[in-house]
């Protein structure tokens, strides 16, 4: 048993945190593509902040797109609540609030880079810095990622602390491949060209998945394998299968321990068949867009039921 | 004339009680010393010890600063101590069944009537109704000061909801950290077992018709209250749920608490919100800190709150010079603990008294905290004593003036070595079905030289409090 207000504490926390860690990757993949020059530049920044669901705010502020207002907009702008900065802002006071539920080492993983990122974010990025910086956070996260599997016991603060890693992520590699989409359509792919090699690449670079799609397929590039490593490979740990997977088992322990389940139980499940029971050449065919927009509004509902369940509405 | 110091007595003589940590520092090489402040600082400020200074948006987190000289009281003193401090945490909730029942002291002419009038710490919502277990503060840190070898006062009674006690337990744990060499050297009394008496404390006092293990929780305002450290960390240590007024909520005359499985009652409920915040249907209406309809629950028996709603008036200022008839009255012997002996502005004598004198007397606000609107006279310049006359002759009711008080001094590390600083105490206690008190409490320290404000908000620090086991 756990407060409401506390397993939500958790949930944001996580998310935010994964959040955090999603934006530095994100401006990462945009980075290189604006150094390949065969792209469009101001076209890759502004899918990078679509990526990111933060793009009617950015235009909102702004009028054109370059690496260093984007940059700045994702990593230091306290007025979107999505950037870095805010993101651990928001994942700090959160774990301040359910402090009573961390061990001792998680807290203070949070609260040191909390210390640490608002050094760094304290003033403007050189765009030679950039790299320096985004490799901080991804660090950062991890420490924060890794005190928590070092310490905490896996209970229902374990199970609320993944939920929202894992909703979070499913939300945001759903809402890259979506963004991308028509770059890996066969029709239009050609296969060969520079230019798409380059965007199949960013693609996977958002998700740090370039290398080890190599381990998994081939050393070429193809659209069809991206897109069935992303959605369909149940060991690619930001894919929505992988995703899916940690949701349902997470839900299925709350579920064991609390003697009760909910319509949430019901809905992932689902979801999870649709991923396990499927071929890649299928989803194309019903179409890659309607299949990932499905899945990002069935996220969304998915984080309302979980806390309608346990009571943290 | 020059403060008793606690360490060093007049002539240079190494004060008994001090004299193996004196030892041990000669010992020590000052760059080590310097390097492990810097380390106890780096521990507070990574585990996020800090407190909120309100209005302060920049440095809305802030350190309290820790002195790692500890301060060293001798068993012996600390007897007289805690037997004085028992006394009067007796006497304070005789005092608060007494004015909140048959008010004898007032029939009995000791005290008079109108300190209870228009007195917004007096909550008429309690006249007549017995909390569980007849305490009504259950929680109090008494703020004491000594200006002699064998001369304590205590300065005022925190009767209502005491804070400290977790830069207690931090700074102990911090110098075990820092100085295990120095704790296998001096037998020092234990504070850690703290939160599970507090735990014991409350559970003590469970309302009647709780069966099993009761259900405890601490309701606090929230993580922009200057004190959440403290909840976040009480909570913790006794392991019980940290709420807020949003979690709870009255349910078949019970407070429930919303949870992942549902609601669950409450049985003891350890508040950090005010008595005015803590329910809006009884006391200020735009609270959204605490729990609509609480005062119902509470006063039909189904839940204990501590401490008390209205133990305030016990620790009013404008009551505090009462106090010796208060223990006297209560406990049929003189207090064991003096007072500081204070004049009533309100008294016109007295006013005029103090008016001649400002240049040498404190003048408090009746209603003040935290060294807040407050003129030490010594440290004031003309001008300050001037505008304050003016304050006071405007609302003489409003202070109380006392005498300043030489208070004692410790060492702490300086840049240019050790350096006598003024200190108070804050022992802290819990009453229940008996009274605890560990041994030694929080020691605060005025860092800026000559100074006599320790409060942390005003540039105070802290340091370990060691009772010896002697």
């Amino acid at each position: 048993m756990l407060l409401g207000r506390t397993a939500n504490g958790l949930y944001w926390m996580f998310r935010y945190i994964e959040r955090a860690e999603n934006m530095a990757r994100l401006i990462d993949a945009g980075l290189r593509m604006a150094l390949t020059k065969t792209s469009d530049a101001p076209e890759e920044w502004s899918s990078v902040l679509m990526s990111a669901g933060v793009k009617i705010g950015y235009d909102a502020k702004y009028n054109e797109y370059n690496a260093s207002l984007v940059s700045d907009y994702l990593l230091r702008d306290t007025g979107n609540p999505s950037s870095v900065i805010s993101c651990i802002e928001t994942a700090r006071s959160n774990a301040r609030m359910v402090r009573t539920a961390l061990t001792r080492e998680a807290w203070e993983s949070v609260n040191e880079t909390w210390m640490v990122l608002k050094a760094t974010l304290a003033s403007a990025i050189a765009e030679t810095d950039l790299p320096r910086v985004l490799d901080q956070i991804k660090r950062e996260t991890a420490i924060i990622r890794g005190a928590f599997h070092g310490t905490m016991l896996r209970n229902e603060i374990f199970n609320f602390a993944r939920l929202g890693t894992f909703v979070e992520r499913a939300d945001s590699t759903a809402r890259i491949l979506d963004v991308k989409y028509y770059v890996l359509l066969p029709s239009i792919s050609y296969v060969g060209t520079t230019l798409d090699n380059f965007q199949w690449e960013s693609i996977l670079r958002s998700v740090s998945a370039h290398r080890s799609y190599r381990w998994v397929y081939d050393v070429e590039y193809n659209p069809v394998n991206i897109a069935d490593y992303l959605i369909l490979n149940s060991r690619m740990p930001r894919s929505l299968n992988f995703c899916y997977s940690n949701i349902v088992d997470n839900l299925q322990h709350l579920a064991i321990d609390y003697g009760a389940r909910h319509e949430c139980h019901t809905m992932s499940e689902a979801i999870m068949t649709r991923l396990e029971n499927n071929e890649i050449r299928h989803i194309f065919d019903n179409g890659l867009h309607e299949f990932l927009s499905d899945i990002i509004c069935e996220t969304t509902s998915l984080s309302n039921e979980i806390a309608r369940a346990y009571n943290f509405d | 004339m020059k403060p008793f110091d606690e360490m060093i007595q007049s002539g240079g003589l190494v004060r008994p009680p001090y004299q193996q940590l004196k030892n041990w520092l000669d010992t020590q090489n000052s760059g080590r010393l310097a390097q492990k402040a810097i380390d106890a600082e780096n521990v507070f400020r990574k585990t996020g010890i800090t407190f909120a200074v309100y209005g302060d948006e920049e440095a809305a987190e802030r350190l309290i600063p820790f002195d790692i000289i500890p301060r060293i009281i001798t068993g012996n003193e600390w007897r007289r101590l805690s037997q004085g401090i028992e006394q009067r945490v007796m006497a304070l909730n005789a005092f608060l069944d007494d004015i909140y029942h048959r008010q004898e002291i007032i029939r009995a002419g000791r005290i008079p009537r109108e300190l209870f009038m228009h007195n917004d710490a007096y909550l008429p919502e309690m006249v007549g109704f017995r909390p569980p277990g007849n305490v009504y503060t259950h929680i109090i840190g008494v703020d004491i000061v000594r200006t002699e070898e064998n001369q304590f006062y205590v300065l005022e009674d925190n009767a209502r909801t005491p804070s400290g006690v977790s830069y207690m337990l931090e700074n102990r744990e911090t110098m075990m950290q820092l100085f295990p060499e120095l704790f296998q050297q001096i037998k020092v009394r234990p504070v850690e077992t703290y939160p599970k008496q507090l735990r014991q404390s409350l559970a003590a006092v469970a309302p009647p018709g709780c069966k099993g293990t009761p259900t405890i929780a601490v309701l606090t305002p929230g993580i922009y209250n200057s004190a959440y450290f403290e909840h976040a960390f009480l909570a913790d240590q006794m392991g019980v749920e940290l709420v807020e007024g949003g979690d709870l909520r009255v349910e078949n005359g019970k407070v429930v608490m919303r949870t992942t499985e549902g609601n669950r009652a409450i049985d003891v409920l350890y508040r950090r919100v005010d008595d005015a915040f803590l329910d809006p249907l009884t006391f200020r209406p735009d609270s959204a800190l605490g729990v609509p309809g609480i005062m119902d629950v509470y006063r039909s028996g189904n839940i204990t709150i501590a401490n008390a709603p209205g133990t305030g008036i016990a620790d009013d200022k404008a009551l505090y010079s009462y106090m010796p008839e208060i223990v006297e009255f209560y406990t049929g012997r003189k207090a064991i603990l003096e007072n500081v002996p204070t004049h009533r502005c309100s008294e016109p004598d007295t006013l005029k008294y103090v008016l001649e004198n400002l240049s040498s007397l404190v003048v408090k606000e009746v209603h003040g905290s935290g060294g807040y609107g407050m003129l030490v006279g010594p440290a004031a310049s003309k001008k300050e004593c001037e505008a304050f006359a003016l304050k006071l002759k405007a609302n003489p009711k409003n202070y109380i003036a006392q005498p300043t008080l030489a208070l004692s001094t410790t060492p702490i590390m300086t840049e240019k070595g050790l350096a006598p600083r003024h200190v108070d105490l804050r022992p802290f206690v819990l009453v229940s079905d008996r009274i605890r008190i560990t041994p030694g409490g929080l020691t605060r320290v005025a860092l800026k030289e000559g100074s006599l404000v320790v409060n942390s908000s005003q540039g105070g620090g802290t340091k370990d409090t060691w009772v010896l086991d002697d």
